[in-house]
């Protein structure tokens, strides 16, 4: 019964894929530096601009970086992807674990918007870059740490299961395993954009105005944002450097760039800049479509609901009083 | 020469009249019309921040010890001439007997302590700034504390998919008021450091009115027949945070309640907790 919806849930997903890449071809190839995307059916707000309020799933249907064995391939033809898809079908015919669809969380019902990406990491070579040999100091020695003490208590447990950040808030925003839904409500002076995981807002002016200065680091950052054309560009420094970024610790130095781009009343596009001298030997580049989606966002109650940390930590004492008595 | 004379008695006299003897026409009403937003709306836009003693008793008290009194003045309970219309909560008496035990161990069962989010109304007046991002169909409110977070929806109401901390939103504009109507709120949260509490039935009403340039006007009427006799009302100014690039912080609590919440169960803790 499973495998059946799961393989309905892959056609679905096929079916709007295809879908999208026959109707809107806009969506699949990069507007090269897009800057005056001055599309004439978008929602404005009075004073012009475009408005990018609503509820969005950035769900994606392709990893963050390149598989190693495409190379320099940073597109798909329509006919490739729809074998792709077919594939996926099949492998995920052999076994579930977990049925996550029952929830409404299987990968299958999220909305995806359609892209002919081989990878959100754009450029030829689609993947992280290098790190400096400092950064990858403090990862393997962080990674260390971990290893020893991963059950030692909450503080060295993953900001995730803390409950903290869930790792994907950035900026910039990655797509999330599920619940991957963002709202945007773009007031006068202010874009918020609330991430349901885990209920993060970023509250950005968008006046021009410069960055407050403040030596108060924020977990995701301060951003400050103007309009460059039809495009809202959103600077954000001053991050906490206890976050990681696709699993790379930070520095104080990390600076990201993002560029938002209303396509027409469904669809934003999102592009991106990460600049860390100090952990990535040069900036990295990715961009995706966001797509409308016909529902609210939900509430995550991540750490008032959070038993798991409560059951691992005393699943970790109980394992070691288990093992101090054997050695008795 | 004859003609000034004849407006220096006029003029003052219609002046008299347009302002005072005439109300309405003038500079002298009472009533604060707020800037409008580009839809004709008043605009809420900004950060605001309660300035009351009401998070820690919504009902009139006297200052009073700490809950752990070691901690010192810091943490003693400032007095508060409360905000409760009418004084008392109308609580029926069993549930008046809970609040009384809630306040014996608030140290221990506070949600506040365990960085959980504050619900409605209380988030409203936690000591800490919140953000209102206003626009024709919903209006965001972004709170410091525990980052809280409401969007309220202000087209045709809709129901709550299940309950949450925060709540399910619906607004609409009575002139210059922003009425929200808020259901789908948990049984999880308090009013207050004092054990004020209710059950899941909670129905809050707020009214958001501009009273001045700095100043909103903040009502909350409170509905919950399972542990209140009657609806029951708080109210209080709000004020706008006006330092120059007044913004929003992150006050991300979680890790400062972790050791309260497993500090027991942290490697090398006296276990048999």
């Amino acid at each position: 019964m499973y495998r059946r919806r799961i393989v309905a849930a892959a056609g679905l997903m096929v079916g709007i894929a295809t879908l999208a890449v026959a109707q809107s071809p806009v969506a699949q190839k990069p507007a090269a530096k897009a800057t005056s995307t001055k599309v004439s059916d978008i929602p404005r707000t009075a004073d012009g601009k475009p408005d990018l309020s609503g509820v969005f799933s950035n769900a994606q249907s392709i990893p963050i970086q390149r598989p190693a064995n495409l190379g320099e391939k940073e597109f798909y033809t329509p006919e490739e992807l729809a074998a792709n898809a077919a594939r996926q079908r099949q492998a995920a015919e052999v076994g579930v674990h977990y049925d996550t669809s029952q929830f409404g969380l299987g990968a299958g019902q999220a909305k995806y918007a359609a892209t002919l990406r081989t990878s959100v990491i754009v450029g030829p070579e689609g993947r992280l870059p290098a790190l400096t040999p400092e950064a990858a100091k403090i990862q393997s020695q962080r990674r260390a740490v971990t290893a020893e003490h991963q059950w030692d208590g909450p503080e060295t447990r993953p900001l995730a299961e803390r409950c903290i950040t869930w790792g994907f808030e950035g900026p910039p925003m990655m797509p999330v395993g599920y619940n991957s839904d963002l709202e945007i409500v773009q007031g006068t002076g202010y874009v918020a954009i609330v991430q349901e995981m885990i209920h993060d807002t970023r509250v950005i002016p968008t006046d021009g105005r410069p960055f407050s200065g403040a030596k108060v680091p924020q977990w995701m950052g301060e951003s400050r944002g103007h309009w460059d054309g039809d495009t809202l560009v959103v600077e954000t420094t001053n991050y906490n450097p206890r976050i990681a970024i696709q699993g790379t610790p930070i520095s104080d130095a990390l600076k990201v760039t993002e560029r938002f781009s209303r396509l027409d009343a469904n669809t934003i596009l999102y592009r991106f800049t990460v600049d860390d001298p100090k952990t990535w030997v040069k900036p990295w580049s990715g961009e995706y479509t966001m797509t409308k989606i016909d529902s609210p966002l939900y509430e995550y109650a991540c750490h008032e609901g959070n038993y798991g940390m409560q059951n691992n930590l005393s699943g970790a004492r109980a394992t070691e009083k288990a093992a101090a008595a054997k050695k008795k | 020469m004859r003609v000034r004379s004849w407006m220096g008695v006029a003029l003052p006299v219609i002046a008299y009249l347009l302002l005072v003897a005439m109300p309405g026409l003038g500079q002298s009403s009472s009533v604060y019309k707020a800037p409008r937003t580009p839809d004709g709306r008043p605009d809420l836009s900004g950060i605001w921040q309660a300035m009351t003693e009401a998070n820690w008793n919504l009902e009139a008290h006297p200052a009073a010890p700490a809950a752990v009194i070691a901690n010192g003045a810091m943490f003693a309970i400032p007095p508060g001439a409360g905000v409760v219309e009418g004084g008392e909560i109308p609580y029926l008496p069993e549930a008046r007997k809970k609040q009384q035990e809630n306040f014996a161990s608030r140290q221990k069962l506070d949600p506040e302590n365990k960085c959980y989010m504050g619900g409605v109304p209380r988030s409203t007046y936690m000591p800490y700034p919140f953000q209102i991002v206003q626009n024709p169909r919903k209006i965001l409110f972004a709170y410091e504390f525990a980052g809280a977070v409401r969007s309220v929806n202000m087209g045709a109401p809709t129901d709550p998919p299940a309950d949450s901390w925060m709540g399910w939103s619906n607004g609409k504009w009575e002139g210059d008021t922003l009425v929200i109507d808020v259901k789908g709120l948990n049984d999880q949260t308090w009013f207050d450091r004092a054990g004020n509490f209710h059950s899941d039935a909670l129905h809050v009403v707020e009214r958001y009115t501009p009273r001045s340039p700095d100043t909103l006007n903040y009502e909350a009427t409170i509905e919950d027949p399972k542990t209140f006799s009657r609806p029951w009302k708080i109210s209080m100014p709000l004020y706008r945070r006006v330092e120059k690039d007044a913004h929003l912080m992150e006050f991300k609590c979680v890790e400062f309640s972790e050791e309260f919440l497993y500090g027991h169960l942290r490697r090398g803790a006296p276990q048999g907790k």
